[in-house]
């Protein structure tokens, strides 16, 4: 698609500013006439029976109008749905119930055990603490190896282990990659569990309309359609009697790519009080009871030559999934087996997983799902050959590199590549710094006793999701185009952005396509009742897939446009060109139609050429071929204080290459907020749960998120590579800073602390953990 | 987050906070910015049946930097004692301390009373008021005393302060010409708070070192005096070798360390070495 007049321009973002004067409208501003509120009680115990619940103080406390709990739940309500479970994708794989409210047992802190409607949030939450819980409590598991060890304390009794399933992935032939090889570089590696923490905590709001059976549901989502179809199978409600409304979203980073208890249970306390009921998630619950992500442990196998050609990969892995599965935990980890050759052209990988239940909150998608963990891996492997093999870790990279003549390329884990030059992005980033004086200055400084350091990642990742075959619940996405008769355009898209930028970069495209001004231009999603179905937000997909599907359904209503032109111009289609808002004659512009005068004639319906049906509106369903595949360097230059073992992180370079870019500063803003994440991981973050199960850092007291004082100025740069598997090029850019900074990181750190004999070191990288090593 | 009920109360005099204070007994809490206490209350970790609120009491939230002695209310904020031109000239270690808490919003709001009676081993203004010498005067019903900062940390978040009195005032002798102070931490990466921190102020006479404080927080269970780094500089010469020689010593005589998955306690001690040293150095800087 060429760059017009707006797309490939930095326009701001168009939500903005109803965003920063407070007058968007998110769950907690829906205000129902006649509102209840919900409290929930949860289980202070990470593993425990339950013997008994005495909810009769909390009903007599004034205000209360209910009190429920699991024993009252489990006969009326469905179980929180799971997407993923084919015994045939994950041989052996162990499916627990999981119940809205707990009943017999509770497995993690923070699971829901009954729940207080009253008619103000204060009523609920102080009658929920006088809920009489009978406790017995039973030891508990805190990680995968104590979960997989003999005698370990079960989960789910009935399964005879706390194996929750496994999973393997095969390409090329590994052991004779072994055989081959001059060595074999080993390393383990432990990606922490992480807190996704998006501004907006969840929340729910459910109304029901006795008068028709209808429930609407208003939930900070990222998949209004999935949900909706899960809530009326887990309240046995007719689909069509059920709308899902995301209202304005405040970020989810995949952890609102979910169907959660609670949910459910708004949504059941709505139909049977006949009342408004709502429910907004503290940010404690937040940090309790909302998916986590990352959670994996496991040793990786390099053979090598001693040239530095990689030969192949092997991953034995372990993955802590938490007490439950939710919607699509099972499938997190074989997103990171599919990545696991990087941009490297080695054919022989292998994958073999074992997911253990453990006392915790269930992972799944945060940010980069899956495949964070893989980028970290490869990229971390390849500064341990080059650390091993006493060669630059730059060299090592070029030397193992997909040729740019070599797209597309199948991986050896069977992903094909759509597009791809890893060597020009590494050339670009490297150009932002002088990499052998870089090198002059390390030795000077370590003389000093000072410790800078330089980190590399060359990335390649999975997104624009996807291909439907690789999808558990569909991987196409819906977009309607309408123009109303003044010549205004709807769009209504099956995507649910919240926060990614889709009402300015979709308008963009639309303004360029119909030749109408951006502000003519409307973009609707989120609700189901208005929006045909759509797959939602996640996996950096909504531009790729979500754009591509109402692009192609302009296209349908630009050549009805060319036709109705043409007609009134009593001219031929093919003469109609499109300039400055104008549909006209090829040679004589000034006599032209307006878009607006088109689609009056379209809905007047009388001045129309033959055969065509009056109205302006046409949907299109787009069914992508592939996935994308963006990619790009990260350089990160660090310096580790020789007294303390603070990192400073001096200098950040992305260049960044997602295809064809429709906005150049929301990319730039979709890669900041990648690379805060991402640094995040590296430096500061983690969810650490005790043997008891009591989760350690359930505040932002003691979990540490990045800020803004942590970074230095981002300095970014791109490469257009564009896609071949959409008619844009684009390729999706919101989970890549995220997936190729951290590494960058963790290399320049062990890097830095290389005088002292370091070649790993597990995240985060705190203080106190270099300052140890550089003691020897 | 919402806490459990309590009864709100907003005195506008000492007098009649004192005597809500001995009216509701331990069921009370007092107020001052709240940046410990509220979230504590809603996280239903403290459920106080009675808050009293000292903001609206005027005159407590006064600083005075005199030629002889430095005044702060218990109230004052601590971005108030940050952006203070006088004390930065006359006593640049509270403002430095000052600058090193929290963010913008929690120094807006936050109080120095506040942080001291609350008594978190991890606060900042424990170093630097140990450093200063500082004197706090304390309203009870039996009139008002002073307790010298030395005597004021009992135990982890436990002070010499009765349940029926009220802190109002921190007095600090202005530092004479020749003296320097320094505030050097490590901020906890989630709170913000002090993994380790270290205020030195040194007082310098012909080149030797005339006098010599050093406080440390986030390191044990309570703030404390370096004393023996202190008297292994007293009146000796300064310069880089006592200096280093002295922080050496720095977390002498401490067992009971603080110790958490965000550090442990002897890299808790090491910091108190380094940040002794450093800290020391560039208040002799300043003392020049």
């Amino acid at each position: 698609m060429p760059v017009s007049k707006s797309v490939g321009a930095r326009i701001k973002r168009r939500e903005d500013p109803r965003l920063i004067q407070g007058l968007a409208q998110y769950v907690d501003d829906i205000q129902l006439p006649g509102t209840l509120h919900v409290a929930v009680l949860r289980s202070p115990y990470g593993h425990a029976h339950v013997r008994g619940i005495d909810t009769s103080a909390a009903s007599e406390h004034p205000g209360v109008v209910a009190v429920v709990t699991g024993d009252d739940l489990k006969d009326n309500i469905g179980a929180i749905p799971c997407a993923t479970t084919d015994p045939e994708g994950f041989p052996g794989i162990q499916v627990p119930d999981h119940p809205v409210l707990a009943h017999g047992k509770v497995r993690f802190v923070g699971e829901p055990v009954a729940a207080v409607v009253a008619d103000s949030s204060y009523a609920a939450r102080d009658a929920a603490e006088l809920i009489e819980v009978d406790y017995d409590p039973l030891d508990a598991v805190n990680s995968s190896e104590a979960a997989l060890a003999d005698g370990a304390p079960l989960l789910h009794e009935q399964f005879g282990s706390n194996q929750a399933f496994t999973w393997a992935i095969a390409g090329g032939d590994i052991d004779d990659a072994f055989a081959q090889a001059d060595r074999v570089v080993k390393q383990r590696f432990n990606h922490q569990r992480l807190v996704p923490n998006p501004l907006e905590t969840r929340g729910v709001v459910a109304q029901f309309q006795p008068g028709d059976g209808k429930l609407t549901v208003w939930s900070s989502t990222q998949i209004p359609h999935l949900l909706r179809t899960q809530l009326s199978v887990i309240l046995n409600r007719p689909e069509q009697l059920v709308q899902v409304i995301a209202p304005e979203v405040g970020g989810g980073f995949g952890c609102k790519l979910n169907v959660y208890a609670e949910e459910a249970l708004v949504g059941y306390l709505a139909i049977q009080l006949k009342r408004p009921v709502k429910w907004i998630e503290s940010r404690r619950e937040n940090f309790l009871h909302t998916i986590h992500g990352r959670d994996q442990v496991g040793d990786v196998e390099i053979p090598v030559k001693n040239d530095g050609t990689i030969l192949g990969l092997k991953y034995t892995v372990e993955a802590d999934v938490g007490a439950y599965y939710q919607l699509l935990t099972p499938a997190i980890p074989t997103l990171t087996g599919l990545m696991l050759c990087g941009c490297y052209r080695f054919q022989n990988v292998s994958m073999e997983l074992t997911a253990a239940f453990t006392n915790k909150m269930a992972t799944d998608a945060y940010r980069g799902a899956g495949r964070p963990e893989a980028t970290y891996l490869i990229e971390r492997m390849l500064d341990c050959v080059a650390h091993d093999l006493d060669m630059d870790p730059l060299e090592v990279r070029r030397r193992n590199f997909i040729g740019k003549d070599e797209f597309p390329f199948e991986t050896g884990t069977a992903v094909a590549y759509d597009s791809g030059d890893y060597e020009i992005a590494l050339n670009k980033a490297l150009r932002k710094i002088d990499y052998e004086g870089f090198r002059k200055e390390q030795a000077d400084a370590r003389e000093q006793g000072r410790y800078l350091g330089i980190g590399f990642s060359t990335y390649v990742e999975i997104c624009g999701m996807g291909p439907s075959a690789a999808m558990p619940a569909g991987g196409w996405e819906s977009g309607t185009v309408r123009v109303d008769p003044t010549g205004k355009v709807t769009v209504l898209t099956g995507v649910s952005p919240h926060g990614q930028g889709q009402e300015t970069t979709f308008a963009q495209l639309i303004a360029d396509g119909l030749g109408v001004d951006i502000d003519d231009v409307r973009i609707i999603h989120g609700d189901t009742e208005a929006v045909q179905y759509g797959i939602g937000t996640f996996g950096s997909r909504a531009t790729a897939v979500g754009g591509t599907a109402m692009v192609m359904a302009m296209e349908k209503i630009k050549e009805k446009a060319v036709n109705i032109a043409a007609h009134l111009l009593e001219s031929n289609p093919q003469d109609i060109v499109v300039d400055d808002g104008k549909y006209g004659v090829k040679g004589s512009p000034d006599q032209g139609v307006t878009l607006a005068e088109i689609s009056m004639a379209a809905h007047g319906g009388v001045n129309l050429p033959p055969d065509t049906e009056p109205g302006m509106a046409a949907t299109h369903f787009f069914e992508p071929s592939n996935f994308t595949y963006p990619f790009g360097t990260h350089i990160a230059i660090v310096e580790v204080d020789a007294d303390t073992g603070e990192v400073d992180v001096l200098r950040y370079i992305a260049v960044d290459d997602c295809g064809q870019i429709i906005n150049p500063l929301i990319v730039e803003g979709q890669i900041h907020g990648g690379i805060a994440q991402g640094l995040g991981q590296a430096l500061y973050e983690e969810a650490i749960y005790d043997e008891s199960g009591q989760m350690l850092t359930g505040t932002f007291m003691d979990y540490a998120l990045p800020k803004a004082h942590n970074f230095p100025r981002f300095e970014l740069d791109n490469t257009v590579t564009p896609s071949p598997v959409n008619p844009m090029g684009v390729k999706g850019v919101g989970e890549a800073g995220t997936i190729g900074s951290t590494p960058s990181i963790v290399n320049a750190v062990v890097d830095a602390l290389k005088p002292f004999g370091v070649r790993h070191i597990d995240m985060p990288l705190r203080p106190e953990k270099l300052w140890k090593l550089m003691q020897g | 987050m919402i806490p459990s009920p309590f009864d709100y109360h907003a005195p506008k005099t000492l007098r009649k906070a004192l005597s809500l204070l001995q009216e509701h007994g331990g069921d009370a809490k007092i107020l001052a910015g709240g940046h410990s206490l509220i979230p504590l209350m809603k996280l239903r970790f403290a459920s106080p049946a009675t808050l009293i609120d000292l903001g609206g009491i005027s005159g407590l939230r006064k600083v005075v930097a005199g030629n002889e002695t430095i005044s702060i209310g218990a109230l004052a904020t601590h971005h108030t004692v940050e952006s203070h031109r006088l004390l930065k000239s006359r006593c640049g270690l509270l403002p430095e301390t000052a600058s090193a808490i929290g963010d913008v919003q929690v120094r807006n709001r936050g109080t120095v009373g506040g942080s001291l009676v609350h008594a978190d081993p991890a606060a900042d203004w424990p170093a630097a008021m140990l450093a200063l010498n500082a004197e706090l005067d304390v309203s009870g019903p039996g009139g008002d005393r002073s307790v010298a900062i030395g005597d004021f940390f009992e135990d982890l978040l436990t002070t010499a302060i009765g349940d029926d009195e009220i802190l109002t005032r921190i007095r600090i002798a202005t530092p004479p010409a020749g003296s320097g102070g320094a505030y050097v931490k490590m901020h906890q990466s989630a709170s913000g708070f002090a993994i380790c921190g270290v205020a030195a102020q040194v007082t310098r006479s012909n080149g030797a070192c005339a006098s010599v404080a050093i406080g440390v927080t986030g390191v044990s269970a309570v703030a404390y005096r370096a004393s023996a780094a202190e008297a292994a500089l007293q009146g000796g010469p300064l310069n880089a070798e006592t200096i280093a020689a002295a922080a050496e010593k720095a977390a002498d005589g401490v067992d009971d360390y603080q110790e958490d998955h965000h550090a442990s306690g002897d890299y808790r001690a090491h910091l108190a070495r380094v940040f002794t040293r450093q800290a020391l150095t560039r208040a002799a800087e300043r003392a020049a």
